[in-house]
């Protein structure tokens, strides 16, 4: 290493841990220090979706022309589960909370670690367990998992492929996103700097803490679900068998009561950045800080009234179909208060065009996008037509991938220069932007043609007139990757050889831009008492960090 | 440190002592076993809602006087536990002690009768996959594997408790939880009548449907 | 830390003889409850066992476990979970009464 990195790193916490070596592999393993494990879930977390990429780009190969082109059917099918298992429960669920949550969370608040700094390490410790639990089933025989991401009965208690394991990995993960949750609920109630009242806390501890209730009151109820299938794969207690007497929709209700508000554990953190993101560039505070603080629990809370309109054809009700329709459309409405706010938040703002704000926008464009899609779904009688096709994964991919996935790379670019002192190269982290949005719509929008076409989704061949649209979306894959992997070469490479950065280089005004880059081992020298609304740029003038070569009257 | 809310680097880690966050969080724990049972109790809701004769012909032939009797067990260990705080609160230490090894003998004697109950329903070939079971109606066998989910699944709940109680046992027989520092033992006692809880609502639901 | 608060340095004791009388009541409500069993009240019969389970579980809730001393804010989250589990009720049984 140079001098530069020894002079940037001096008391931060990669030269002070918890443990007693502040270096080597054990001093990251076995730190309680919010940071560190921040940066370690960040590691894994890339692995994983590096892995789910690569297993995409393979499908993709696959359905560019109809009938066999590289595969058997039954790899296929074993892919799109990977793929889903992989993406849902080690990337996104886990998501911006485990990494930037974890970093940042205490900083927001003032704080000098979470509530429970040593559960935080145990959270990391089951999620590498869930994870290495589901990698072993792959290679057990019998085969891997191939009943899709949603294992629905009764195919996933019939199926000779290895279920039972990886079921049991989602189960493991389920308590790190549990204990997760609990610690960031409590530290929102405990840990907060003398002066900040709720209504002064940064819009993601919001986000952040609303999401921590979902995780901890919705994923019991997968846990419990995945048990009851383990147990009927394993003792025959036919819970859901139907020749048991059991019920198959009763399943996929206890599926959805989790996998719902799932998406909002997904989705909310996601927002919150956004929130953040976006006073940072246009310099100005956000407009409706309230209605966004509110909107998150609503957002939250509604998010639980809805889980039916997954299964609008699967048996339910007429009755049930109406009611979770009617809710569904309710849901709209909090993200679509945020959106509002967020654009009138750029309204008279100084606007400046850095690569965070460049993925802020390719977020409200596609985001947007898949939560209109996302009403055409909750209607009953266009869903009839588009359930089970590849318009709804179009638009699952528009708000997951498009949402939550451009923001957790919007937080990478806005936050790198405090979690690592360096500063990327902004030339191509703005290209990478503009390619990522030209590729996204390339691989997903056709999806939405060929759904309302009829093409089914987990479909392994189709009818040759579909062919155009899906070598158009093969071709839109390659191009993804080529995004893709132009920013990870951006940040990683920073890492060693990236400029050194400045405390503050883009003039933001939380706590975070009001310690040293990277912050050291407590965060703060003295904990701050705060007084500021907070996004009051006027702190600018007399803050510590600032951006080089500004000047504030 | 001794008062509730103080902050201290020990041994390199950022230790605060924060009482009322430690229940906070504790709380927050229960409440995920409160959707966990929750999603059971749904099961369970479902399913006798469509099949309502057969749950109560099936729920005949449980033990209503061993059911009363773990009741009674379960409710009296919960009073030991909090008992054991009460006394800790005012320096009673071997008292507090003594409670607790009540309340695991309490809890043990809970899972000897459990014992005794599944084995003579497994005697009457009454078990999950057994041939008997296959050949009763529908409603039934749902009802018999429903009993053997929750009774275990809460079974299993008393074990974890029996473990959790112990260690704090050993805490407040070394002293490290005492007059002026008892949050474990107050949460082991959360845990302790959350196990309690659950058992209360199983208890009609499977006796006392006839 | 939440410097707003001002915590009191012993956590609220509970007298022993409090817990006595709420675990006398259990007891007592289980018997009431046992009893009803035996009468036979048709569908009102687990109506009421689970009224009685209700209120058995809120002396344990209150007294054991001590929500009636605590902060506001833990019978909010209180409030919240028990909320959540209802709702998920009263949706699922949307589908199930009207099929």
């Amino acid at each position: 290493m140079i001098d530069n990195a020894q002079s940037i790193k001096e008391n931060s916490f990669y030269e002070e841990s918890t443990t007693k070596k502040s270096h080597g592999i054990a001093s990251w393993l076995f730190s309680t220090d919010h940071k560190r494990i921040g940066i370690m879930y960040l590691i894994a977390l890339s692995t994983f979706f590096f892995c789910a990429l690569i297993i995409g780009l393979f499908m993709r190969f696959e359905t560019i022309a109809p009938g066999e082109t590289i595969m058997k059917a039954q790899t296929y099918n074993t892919l799109f589960t990977l793929h889903g298992v992989t993406m849902v429960f080690l990337f996104i669920v886990p998501g911006i909370p485990v990494v930037f949550g974890n970093f940042f969370l205490p900083i927001l608040l003032g704080a000098q670690d979470v509530s429970f700094p040593r559960l935080n390490l145990l959270s990391f410790w089951i999620y590498i367990l869930g994870g290495i639990i589901i990698l072993v089933s792959l290679f057990l025989p019998g085969g891997p998992i191939d009943t899709g991401w949603t294992f629905y009965i009764p195919y996933s208690i019939r199926t000779g492929t290895n279920v039972s394991l990886p079921l049991f990995g989602a189960f493991i993960l389920g308590f790190s996103s549990i204990l997760t949750g609990i610690n960031f609920v409590t530290t929102v109630h405990r840990l907060r700097a003398p002066g900040m009242s709720y209504f002064k806390m940064p819009l993601f501890v919001w986000s952040v803490y609303a999401t921590g209730w979902i995780q901890i009151l919705a994923t019991p109820v997968v846990g419990i679900t995945i048990l009851l299938v383990l147990l009927e794969r394993y003792f025959g207690i036919g819970i859901f068998d139907p020749t048991l007497g059991g019920d198959p929709i009763l399943f996929q209700h206890m599926f959805w009561i989790y996998s719902h508000p799932a998406v909002y554990i997904m989705v909310l953190p996601a927002m919150g950045v956004v929130s953040e993101i976006i006073p940072t560039f246009t310099r100005r505070t956000i407009f409706g800080y309230k209605a966004i603080a509110i909107s998150s629990l609503a957002i939250a809370f509604v998010g639980y009234l809805v889980w039916a309109h997954h299964m609008f054809t699967s048996g339910l009700s007429e009755t049930a179909a109406l009611v979770f329709s009617f809710l569904t459309f309710i849901v709209a409405l909090p993200s679509a208060i945020k959106v509002f706010n967020w654009l009138a938040s750029m309204y008279k703002g100084s606007i400046d065009l850095k690569p965070p704000f460049l993925w802020v926008l390719n977020f409200i464009l596609l985001f947007t996008i898949g939560g209109l899609t996302g009403l055409v779904l909750g209607a009953l009688t266009t869903d009839i037509h588009l359930h089970d096709t590849y318009f709804v994964v179009a638009h699952f991919h528009y708000v997951m991938f498009g949402g939550t996935g451009t923001i957790f790379i919007a937080s990478l670019f806005y936050w790198f220069p405090k979690m690592f002192g360096r500063m990327y190269n902004i030339k191509w982290a703005s290209r990478s932007a503009v390619l990522f949005f030209i590729a996204f719509n390339t691989l997903y929008f056709p999806m939405f043609i060929l759904g309302y076409q009829g093409m089914p989704r987990r479909y392994y061949d189709y009818l040759p007139q579909f062919t155009t649209l899906q070598v158009i979306s093969t071709v839109g894959s390659w191009l993804m990757f080529i995004a893709i992997v132009s920013i990870i070469i951006n940040l990683v490479g920073s890492l060693r050889k990236g400029k050194v950065a400045s405390a503050n280089p883009w003039g933001g005004v939380t706590l975070e831009w009001h310690i040293p880059s990277p912050p050291p081992l407590l965060n703060f020298k003295e904990i701050p008492k705060v007084s500021h609304e907070p996004y009051d740029f006027s702190q600018l003038k007399t803050m510590k960090y600032v951006p080089i070569g500004e000047v504030y009257e | 440190m001794n008062n509730e809310n103080s902050i201290a680097i020990q041994n390199e880690h950022v230790v605060h002592r924060d009482d009322v966050g430690a229940r906070l969080g504790m709380w927050l724990f229960l409440f995920t076993e409160l959707l966990l049972f929750g999603g059971l109790f749904l099961v369970y809701a479902v399913y006798r809602h469509l099949y309502y004769e057969d749950f109560k012909i099936a729920a005949l032939s449980l033990n209503t006087t061993i059911g009363t009797l773990n009741t009674i067990i379960l409710l009296t260990s919960s009073l030991t536990v909090a008992l054991s705080i009460a006394v800790l609160q005012k320096g009673k230490r071997q008292l507090s002690i003594i409670l607790l090894m009540l309340t695991d003998v309490l809890a043990i004697i809970f899972m000897i009768n459990k014992y005794f109950e599944w084995s003579a329903k497994i005697h009457h070939g009454i078990f999950p996959g057994s041939e008997h079971l296959l050949g009763l109606p529908e409603g039934q066998i749902l009802f018999y594997g429903l009993y053997y989910i929750m009774t275990g699944l809460h079974a299993l709940h008393i074990i974890i408790g029996i473990v959790f109680i112990s260690i704090v046992l050993v805490f407040v027989s070394r002293g490290s939880v005492n007059e002026n520092n008892y949050v474990k033992l107050e949460n082991a006692g959360l845990y302790w009548h959350l196990v309690d809880l659950i058992w209360i609502f199983l208890f009609p639901f499977f006796y006392l449907i006839q | 830390m939440n410097h707003k608060s001002i915590e009191s340095n012993k956590h609220q004791e509970t007298s022993i003889s409090k817990y006595l009388l709420v675990w006398v009541s259990l007891l007592v409500f289980t018997s009431i409850t046992v009893t009803i069993a035996g009468l036979n009240l048709g569908s009102y019969a687990l109506l009421i066992a689970v009224f009685i389970a209700i209120i058995k579980s809120s002396l344990v809730i209150n007294i054991f476990m001590h929500i009636k001393y605590e902060e506001f804010i833990f019978k909010v989250f209180l409030a919240i979970g028990g909320f959540t589990l209802m709702i998920i009720f009263l949706l699922t049984f949307f589908d199930y009464t009207y099929r």
